[in-house]
């Protein structure tokens, strides 16, 4: 048995039980790193001393005879747009290159009470924008299961490091689909929790009204476990809910009995990856046999969802990127005076996509388009919402596919930045409405690509869907396969 | 084409970019397609349809103004890219 290979349930018992060390186990997750990294660059920053030292001391706690929480001891990652004090936070982007932020994420604050083993930040496309994680300034990451294809994006170093053995766990972060489609193409759990379910204290901000921190793990078991950790309100993000937080871990039930299922018709695309189709309709079979109700429904404001999206995400986007000037931090590229100044620093630090994003952004806003751009875009916004509320009425989740393809090759799509932003269809909507959202792996495409089954709930309805995916989870056996990379083996 | 070069020049400084040359007339074209593909949105009627800025109804969050220790000043500091006697320092602002 591979240690690296483990979800974090397992790993802890072990723990418990005296059967590892934390310490044996950290360093076998680095001797992975050691193997595979050059195959896959999931990392921009390693903690590999601080992981060593934080391992010896739960081994420490083990042998004092003390109880430890669930995640103590167990090496985990995070997006590197999570600010860690001490430890370079980049966004994997060029203008915050040597930053390094003087306080803690209030996930981490939250994290570091529980105790795990952090072993660095992950890759991600610049300022979490884009599909793919070939946005990143340093490097792109690949897809463990075929390292010529995506991890997906922008949580793609994550959810390649779960996948690939060189994490047992990983946050991530989700505007638009960030932590869900990564998820899916690399064969890993990933949810994006409702809204303000997180905090969002010293995640750099992209798309306020819509960024989200979840876990992306090996199992739907980690993933109750890890939403227990990080879930809960904040005075430091005013828009983080006050709804007290649920043992995640209860939820943890196979029964969906009686269960009422939305399919939405507008969910399965023109254009959708044939197998993805065949996956996901095996899925819904799957999950009358257990004796949940299949019921059709429409969203029909679905087609609308990437036009409004990428008009408020780059909107926000604009407003919130304004800070990188040169000023109080990040880097400065001199001029002769203070507009130079910016000017020169944004032009030369931000990449491509990000330049992008914020014109469309600029642009929506401007005098003359902000009411047929930005105000119809929130307009239709409301109607999008409704659609899931209309539908909720008769239905207890909603289950469509979290990508209407498996991973693509890298290089294929990223000289047409449109065609890229059409792979959001089926995540978007649910950021726009602020509900919760899991991928959970569903089979495989016929090159053997991971196909990830998106199960939507309402709002703070975390639980019904921890119970709907562990269901359909442990019906099969598809979380149990890991991605073999060819590489050296550890 | 429904974006000239110009109007994407004007959006750039807007956002404090300039544009080489030899990339002005990409950004153009593809600010144009963007624009067009979300065409699609003047078909869907809004005219009576509020507007969501945030998906949870949270407003007016209040809290007690009491004093709390906050960032000192050398580490809110030390990731300036120029500092001079505590203070940020910036390229000239005013004209002389």
């Amino acid at each position: 048995m591979k240690l690296y290979d483990q979800p974090a349930h397992v790993l802890h018992d072990m723990l418990v039980n005296k059967e590892i060390t934390a310490t044996e186990l950290t360093q076998a997750v680095l001797a992975r790193m050691d193997a595979v990294e050059d195959e896959v660059g999931a990392y921009l920053t390693q903690t590999r001393d601080t992981a060593l030292q934080q391992a010896a001391q739960t081994d420490a706690k083990i042998a004092r005879g003390e109880a430890i929480a669930f995640l103590e001891g167990i090496p985990g990652a995070l997006k590197d747009n999570i600010c860690t004090k001490g430890v370079k936070t980049t966004c994997a982007s060029k203008i915050l290159e040597h930053f390094v932020p003087p306080y803690n994420a209030a996930v981490v604050e939250k994290l570091q009470a529980a105790n795990p083993v952090l072993l660095g930040k992950t890759n991600m496309d610049e300022f979490a924008m884009g599909g793919s994680t070939e946005n990143s300034a340093y490097h792109p990451t690949h897809n463990p299961w075929n390292t010529e294809c995506v991890p997906g994006g922008s949580s793609g170093g994550s959810a390649a490091a779960v996948a690939a053995g060189m994490a047992i766990w990983a946050l991530g972060s989700d505007t638009g689909g960030s932590i869900r489609q990564p998820a899916s193409f690399c064969g890993v759990v990933g949810m994006k929790p409702t809204y303000g379910r997180v905090s969002r204290y010293g995640l750099v901000a992209y798309a306020s009204s819509l960024d989200q921190i979840g876990p992306l793990t090996r199992d739907v078991t980690d993933c109750a476990h890890l939403l227990n950790v990080i879930a809960g309100h904040d005075a430091m993000d005013s828009t983080s809910s006050a709804a007290a937080v649920p043992d995640y871990t209860k939820a943890l039930v196979q029964d969906v009995k009686g269960l009422k299922i939305g399919l939405p018709k507008e969910y399965f695309v023109k254009g959708m990856d044939a197998d993805v189709e065949k996956a996901i309709r095996t899925a819904i079979e799957q999950f009358r046999v257990l004796g949940a109700e299949i019921i059709d429904i429409s969203l029909p404001h679905t087609e609308y969802a990437i036009s409004t999206y990428y008009l408020i995400a780059p909107a926000e986007a604009a407003t919130n990127l304004e800070r990188y000037d040169g000023v109080s931090y990040g880097e400065r590229i001199d001029g002769v005076d203070i507009m130079e100044m910016m000017t020169n620093t944004r032009t030369q630090k931000f990449g491509a996509e990000v330049k992008r994003r914020i014109m469309i952004g600029n642009y929506a806003l401007s005098a003359g388009y902000y009411d047929a751009y930005y105000l119809k875009a929130l307009k239709v916004r409301t109607l999008i919402q409704q659609d899931y509320a209309k539908a909720f009425e008769t239905v207890d989740v909603i289950v469509a596919p979290t990508a209407p393809t498996p991973a693509f090759k890298i290089g294929s799509m990223i000289s047409d930045p449109l065609q890229m932003y059409l792979q959001d269809v089926c995540t978007v909507p649910l950021n726009l409405a602020g509900l919760p959202g899991i991928s959970v792996p569903c089979g495989y495409s016929n090159q053997h690509m991971p196909i990830g089954l998106q199960i939507i709930g309402k709002p703070l309805a975390e639980e019904t869907l921890l119970r709907t995916a562990y269901t359909y989870e442990q019906s099969q056996s598809f979380h149990k396969e890991m991605a073999v990379l060819g590489g050296k083996q550890a | 084409m429904k974006v000239s070069k110009k109007d994407m020049e004007n959006v750039a400084v807007l956002s404090r970019l300039s544009i080489p040359e030899a990339e002005a007339a990409q950004y153009t074209s593809q600010l144009d397609a963007f624009l067009a593909y979300v065409e699609n949105l003047k078909s869907v009627p809004t005219d009576s349809v509020k507007p969501t800025t945030y998906a949870l109804p949270v407003q007016n969050v209040f809290r007690e103004d009491v004093v709390k220790p906050s960032l000192e000043r050398e580490a809110a500091l030390a990731n300036a890219p120029l500092r001079e006697d505590g203070y940020f320092k910036v390229p000239r602002i005013l004209e002389e």
